[in-house]
C-alpha cells in the first residue's frame, strides 16, 4: 500500500492542503485568514517543485491501485498544467477575497479539491476513476459558481450549471453502465485488449457515444455548450478563470487518454462525426462573440470556438502523436493569456457588475501596463505571431494538413477554421480598438494593481513570448508527453 | 533587423522627445538603406546565395532563422529600404502619440524587410504577420477619412484571411515533401528530385495563389486596398503599397511555382483571366475617381496586373519583368503616396475637382507628382515601362494573345486617360482655393522623394542592374516549372 501512496503523493499534498485551509480558518484571526491564499498559493508552488523530483518522475510509466491510475508523461505535464492553474487561481482569488463575502477559506479550500479532481483525471486508467474524478471536479464547481450568494447572477450560474452539470453526468454514467454492460470491466487496460471485438458491438459504441456527450459538456463543445456564457458570466471572475483553463483541460485529457490511447480506432472510425463536431463548435463559438459587449461573455464564446480548434487535434490524433502535442502546446499558451485577460477584466470592472467592453476604453492612457497586456493577450488569441497562440495554432492546422491529402474533409474543416479565426481577428481586434483609440472615456484614473497580480500578469506576458518566440524546447516537452501516451497504447 | 533594434530603442525614448525619436527611426531606415545599397553593390551574381545567417530555431520542426539574398529579393530589398527611408521621413506628419507610432512603423520596416530576405517558409510568413498588427493599429489610431474603422477592419481581415490561406498551402509544401526543414532552398531541391504528386499540388497550388492573391489585391479581392490607402497615415501607405503588397507576388513566384508546378499549368490560364480583371476594372474604377488617394489606389491595384500577367506568362523574361515591375511599382507607388500625403497636410482634402494650378504654387511637389503619374502610365524612361513591355513580349510568346492585347490597350489607354486626368486637375489650370496656404515640401521629404525618382529613373534607364541578377534564379524556377522546355 505504501508504495501505490508514492503515486497519488502530489494529489494526497493538494487534498491535505485544501484540509488544513478549512482547518486554519477555524484558528486564524480575521487578519491571519487574509494571507492564507498566499500560504496555500506558495505551498502549491512547493508541491509543483516537487513534481520534478527525481524520485517522482522515476515512477512514470507505472500503473497503481490495480491499474485504475496510471502516471505517465501526459498525465505529468497536466498534473502540473493543473498546478500552475491554481496557483494563478488562488492568487486571483485573494484580489478577489474583498467581494466574496462569503468565508474565503472555504473558496480557496473548493479551488484545492477541484484541483485534486483534476490531477486525478489527468491519471485516470479506468471509468470509475474517470467518473470520480469528474465528478469531484463538477460538484466542487457548482459551489464555486455559485459562491457570491449574495448576488442573483451567481445563483442563476449556478443553478444553470448544476441542472445542466447533472444531465451530463447522466450522460456520463449512463454511458459507463453500458461500456461496461459489454467489455465486461471499467479498466481501459481491459478495454484496449477486447477492442477488436469491442469495436463491432453497437451497445458498446452507444456507450462511448454517450461518454463523449459527458466530457464534451466539460469542454464546451457544441451542441453542449449552451451553459458556458451565462456561467462564465455570472460566476466570480476566479472560478470562470479556473473553469475556462482548469475543467476545460481535463475534458481534454480524458478525450486524449480514450480517445487517444485505449480506442484510436474508433477515432478513425468517427472522424466525420468529430470534424462536424469541430466545425459547429468553431463557427458557434466566434459567430456569436461576435455581437458581445460583455467580455466575460465574449471570452466564454471565444473559449467555445477554442474548444473546435482543440478538437481538430484530436481529429488529427495519428501515430506520431502530432496531434495530442499540439493540444498540449495549444493549451499551455491558453492557460497563460486566458488568466491574464481575465484578471485584468476583474481589475478593470472592480466595482459593480459592469464587465461592458466600455470599461477597457482609455485604457491605454489609464495604464499602459495592463493595456500592452491584454492587447497581446487577445492577439495571442487570435493567432497572430509571434505569440504563444499563434504557434498552437500552427501545430493544430499542421497536424490536420498532414492528414488533409486525400480526403477534402479535412479541408473542409481546415476552411471552417481559417474563416473562424478570421471571424475571430474582427471581435478581438475590437477589444485592442477599445483600448487605444476609442473616443468617450468615461474613467481616467490610473489603475492600481497590487504586486502579486502585477507579478502574475507579468509571468504570464512572459510565457507568451516565450511560447511563441523560442518553442523549440516547449514542443520537445509536448512531443515528449505525447509520445509516451502513444507507445503505450 | 536594424530597424526592430531601433523599435526598442525608441520604447526607451521618453514620449515628449519627438525629435529623438524621428532622428532615431530616420537613421535606422537610413543605415539599414546604405547597407541594402553596399549589399547590392556588392553582389556578385553566381547563382548562389548570399550574405547568409543560419540559425537553428526549433530543432524539431527544422525551422530556421534564415536570412539571405539572392538575384531576385537582392532588389526587392534594395527597393524596400529606399521606400522605409523615404517613409520614415515623411512620417513627420504624425503630431501626436509620436513615440507609439514610431515604435510600429519600426516594427513593420522590420517585419518587411525581414519577411523578403528569409528563406524559411516559417519565417517568410512570420515576418509579414508581425507587420499586419503595426498596420491594423496604424491605420485605427492615426488614419483619416469618415470612413477609418471601416477600412482598418477591411485591410485587416481581407490580409488575414490571405495569409491564413497561404499557410496552409505553405504547411501543405512542408507536409507533402516531407522535408525535415521549412527552408526554401531546401525544399525546392526536395521538389527537384522528387516532385509533390500532382493530386496535392491541385490543392496547393489554388490555396497558395488565393492566398498570396488576396494579399497582393488580386481581382475580385481587391477590394480591400485603395479603401485602405485612402484611410491610411502616409508612411503606412508607402510602406504597405510599396513593399509588403509585393509580399504575396514573391511568394508566388518563390514558393507556389517552383512547389507546385503542376497545379501551376492548370491555374495560370485563370490567373492570366484575372489579372485582366485587375488591369481593366480597376483601371475603369480610376478614371471615376475624385479623390486623389483612390485614384492612387486603384491604379495600383490595376498595376498589380501586369506582374500577375508576368506570372501567369510563366517564362524566363515574363518572371523577370514580373519583378522588375515589382520593384519599380514599389518605388513609385511609395512616391505617389507620399506626395499624396503631403497635399493633405497641406490642404487637408484630395479632392481632385477642388485642385488645380500645384504646379505654380509648389514647383518641387508637382514636378514629382508630374514625373510619378507619367511613370505610372507607363512613360519609357521610367522603370515601370521596362518592366511593362517585358511583360508584354513574355505574355505574347506564352500564347496569351487576346489577353495580351486587351491587356496592353488598358494599360495604355485606360492608365494614360486617368494619369492625364489627374495632371490636367490637380498640376495646371487655375489655383485651387485651398491652396492659399499650402508650402512646397521641405528639404527632408524633398529628399526622400527625390531618392525614389532617382532609383525610378536609374532602373528605368539601366534596368540590367536588376535582371542580370533576377534572370539567373528565374530561370532556375522556370527549369523547374517546366522541365520539358529548353530554357
Amino acid at each position: 500500500m505504501g508504495d501505490q501512496l508514492q503515486f497519488i503523493q502530489l494529489e494526497v499534498m493538494v487534498v491535505a492542503l485544501g484540509l488544513l485551509v478549512l482547518l486554519a480558518d477555524l484558528f486564524l484571526s480575521e487578519s491571519a485568514r487574509r494571507s492564507l491564499g498566499w500560504v496555500a498559493a506558495g505551498a502549491l508552488g512547493l508541491v509543483f517543485l516537487l513534481s520534478f523530483r527525481e524520485s517522482f518522475v522515476g515512477l512514470a510509466d507505472g500503473k497503481a491501485f490495480g491499474g485504475i491510475y496510471r502516471l505517465d508523461g501526459l498525465a505529468l505535464f497536466f498534473k502540473r498544467f493543473f498546478l500552475v492553474t491554481a496557483i494563478f487561481v488562488l492568487i486571483f482569488a485573494m484580489d478577489f477575497a474583498s467581494r466574496l463575502k462569503g468565508g474565503v477559506s472555504e473558496y480557496l479550500a473548493f479551488i484545492l479539491f477541484a484541483l485534486s479532481g483534476m490531477m486525478f483525471a489527468s491519471s485516470a486508467n479506468d471509468f470509475s476513476l474517470l467518473f470520480v474524478a469528474i465528478e469531484l471536479i463538477t460538484v466542487t464547481f457548482y459551489i464555486l459558481v455559485s459562491f457570491q450568494r449574495h448576488r442573483m447572477h451567481s445563483l442563476e450560474a449556478g443553478v444553470k450549471y448544476l441542472i445542466l452539470g447533472a444531465v451530463s453526468s447522466a450522460f456520463l454514467v449512463y454511458g459507463i453502465a453500458l461500456v461496461f454492460g459489454e467489455a465486461g470491466s471499467l479498466k481501459f487496460d481491459v478495454i484496449r485488449a477486447a477492442h477488436d471485438g469491442l469495436l463491432g458491438s453497437n451497445v458498446f459504441l452507444f456507450g462511448m457515444l454517450f461518454v463523449f456527450a459527458g466530457l464534451a459538456f466539460k469542454i464546451s463543445a457544441f451542441p453542449f455548450q449552451v451553459w458556458a456564457p451565462d456561467v462564465y458570466q455570472g460566476a466570480p471572475t476566479p472560478t470562470t478563470t479556473f473553469l475556462a483553463v482548469g475543467s476545460k483541460a481535463a475534458g481534454f485529457v480524458l478525450l486524449i487518454r480514450l480517445f487517444g490511447s485505449v480506442v484510436p480506432e474508433l477515432t478513425a472510425q468517427w472522424t466525420g462525426m468529430l470534424m462536424v463536431v469541430a466545425a459547429l463548435t468553431i463557427l458557434y463559438g466566434n459567430l456569436c462573440a461576435l455581437p458581445q459587449r460583455n467580455l466575460k461573455r465574449l471570452l466564454a464564446y471565444s473559449g467555445i470556438a477554442n474548444a473546435g480548434y482543440l478538437l481538430m487535434g484530436i481529429v488529427a490524433q495519428s501515430e506520431s502523436g502530432d496531434g495530442t502535442a499540439a493540444i498540449l502546446y495549444y493549451l499551455a499558451g491558453y492557460l497563460f493569456t486566458l488568466v491574464a485577460a481575465f484578471m485584468i477584466i476583474n481589475l478593470l470592472a472592480r466595482d459593480g457588475e459592469g464587465e461592458d467592453i466600455s470599461c477597457l476604453a482609455g485604457l491605454g492612457k489609464r495604464s499602459p501596463f495592463l493595456a500592452l497586456t491584454l492587447t497581446l493577450a487577445v492577439v495571442s488569441l487570435a493567432g497572430i505571431p509571434p505569440l504563444a497562440g499563434f504557434f498552437g495554432k500552427f501545430l493544430l492546422v499542421k497536424s490536420v494538413t498532414a492528414k488533409a491529402f486525400g480526403d477534402a474533409g479535412y479541408f473542409a474543416l481546415l476552411a471552417v477554421a481559417v474563416f473562424g479565426v478570421v471571424v475571430s481577428i474582427y471581435y478581438y481586434f475590437r477589444i485592442i480598438r477599445t483600448i487605444y483609440w476609442s473616443k468617450d472615456t468615461p474613467d481616467n484614473s490610473p489603475v492600481a494593481i497590487a504586486w502579486p497580480t502585477r507579478m502574475v500578469l507579468g509571468l504570464c506576458v512572459a510565457a507568451i513570448l516565450y511560447l511563441g518566440l523560442l518553442p523549440d524546447k516547449p514542443i520537445n516537452w509536448a512531443n515528449a508527453a505525447a509520445k509516451i501516451e502513444t507507445v503505450a497504447k | 533587423m536594424l530597424p526592430l533594434l531601433a523599435a526598442v530603442a525608441v520604447g526607451f525614448v521618453p514620449g515628449r522627445q519627438r525629435r529623438v525619436i524621428r532622428g532615431i527611426t530616420i537613421g535606422a531606415s537610413g543605415l539599414s538603406l546604405l547597407c541594402a545599397l553596399i549589399a547590392f553593390l556588392s553582389f556578385e551574381i553566381d547563382g548562389e546565395l548570399k550574405f547568409e545567417t543560419k540559425v537553428l530555431w526549433v530543432e524539431s520542426l527544422g525551422l530556421y532563422f534564415h536570412l539571405a539574398a539572392d538575384g531576385i529579393n537582392i532588389g526587392i530589398i534594395l527597393m524596400g529600404a529606399i521606400v522605409a527611408f523615404a517613409a520614415a521621413c515623411c512620417a513627420n506628419d504624425i503630431t501626436h502619440r509620436v513615440k507609439e507610432f514610431h515604435i510600429l512603423l519600426n516594427v513593420m520596416i522590420g517585419g518587411i524587410l525581414g519577411a523578403f530576405a528569409s528563406m524559411d517558409l516559417f519565417f517568410f510568413y512570420f515576418f509579414h504577420e508581425l507587420a499586419l498588427v503595426p498596420t491594423f493599429i496604424m491605420i485605427g489610431v492615426w488614419g483619416r477619412g469618415a470612413n477609418r474603422n471601416y477600412a482598418t477592419y477591411k485591410i485587416t481581415l481581407y490580409l488575414s484571411l490571405g495569409a491564413l490561406l497561404a499557410l496552409i498551402g505553405l504547411i501543405g509544401v512542408y507536409v507533402q515533401t516531407g522535408a525535415e526543414s521549412f527552408s526554401i532552398p531546401d525544399l525546392i531541391d526536395k521538389v527537384g528530385k522528387k516532385p509533390i504528386n500532382e493530386a496535392a499540388q491541385q490543392w496547393i497550388f489554388p490555396l497558395l495563389l488565393f492566398g498570396f492573391g488576396i494579399l497582393v489585391s488580386l481581382w475580385p479581392f481587391h477590394t480591400w486596398a485603395p479603401l485602405g490607402y485612402g484611410a491610411a497615415p502616409t508612411a503606412t501607405a508607402m510602406l504597405h503599397a510599396g513593399v509588403l503588397k509585393k509580399f504575396g507576388l514573391y511568394g508566388l513566384i518563390r514558393v507556389a511555382i517552383p512547389m507546385a508546378p503542376v497545379g501551376a499549368q492548370s491555374w495560370l490560364g485563370v490567373l492570366a483571366w484575372l489579372a485582366l480583371g485587375n488591369l481593366l476594372y480597376c483601371g475603369l474604377v480610376a478614371v471615376r475617381q475624385k479623390d486623389l488617394n483612390l485614384l492612387i489606389g486603384n491604379s495600383s491595384v490595376a498595376h498589380m496586373g501586369f506582374i500577375f500577367l508576368g506570372i501567369a506568362s510563366l517564362n524566363v523574361i515574363g518572371l523577370t519583368g514580373a519583378v522588375l515591375v515589382m520593384i519599380a511599382h514599389g518605388l513609385l507607388a511609395a512616391l505617389a503616396f507620399g506626395l499624396s500625403g503631403h497635399l493633405y497636410r497641406q490642404t487637408g482634402s484630395l479632392d481632385m475637382s477642388r485642385m488645380g494650378g500645384l504646379l505654380r504654387q509648389m514647383p518641387l511637389a508637382g514636378s514629382a507628382l508630374l514625373m510619378a503619374l507619367f511613370a505610372g502610365c507607363g512613360l519609357p524612361g521610367f522603370a515601370n515601362f521596362a518592366g511593362e513591355i517585358t511583360i508584354f513580349f513574355a505574355a505574347w510568346a506564352a500564347g496569351l494573345k487576346t489577353i495580351t492585347v486587351i491587356a496592353a490597350w488598358s494599360a495604355f489607354v485606360i492608365g494614360g486617360l486617368y494619369m492625364m486626368r489627374a495632371i490636367r486637375n490637380i498640376l495646371h489650370g487655375p489655383r485651387g482655393d485651398d491652396w492659399a496656404k499650402a508650402s512646397d515640401v521641405n528639404p527632408l521629404i524633398a529628399t526622400a522623394l527625390g531618392l525614389l525618382l532617382a532609383a525610378l529613373l536609374v532602373f528605368g534607364f539601366a534596368p540590367w542592374l536588376l535582371t542580370k541578377g533576377i534572370e539567373g534564379e528565374v530561370t532556375k524556377i522556370v527549369r523547374l516549372a517546366k522541365p520539358e522546355a529548353e530554357r
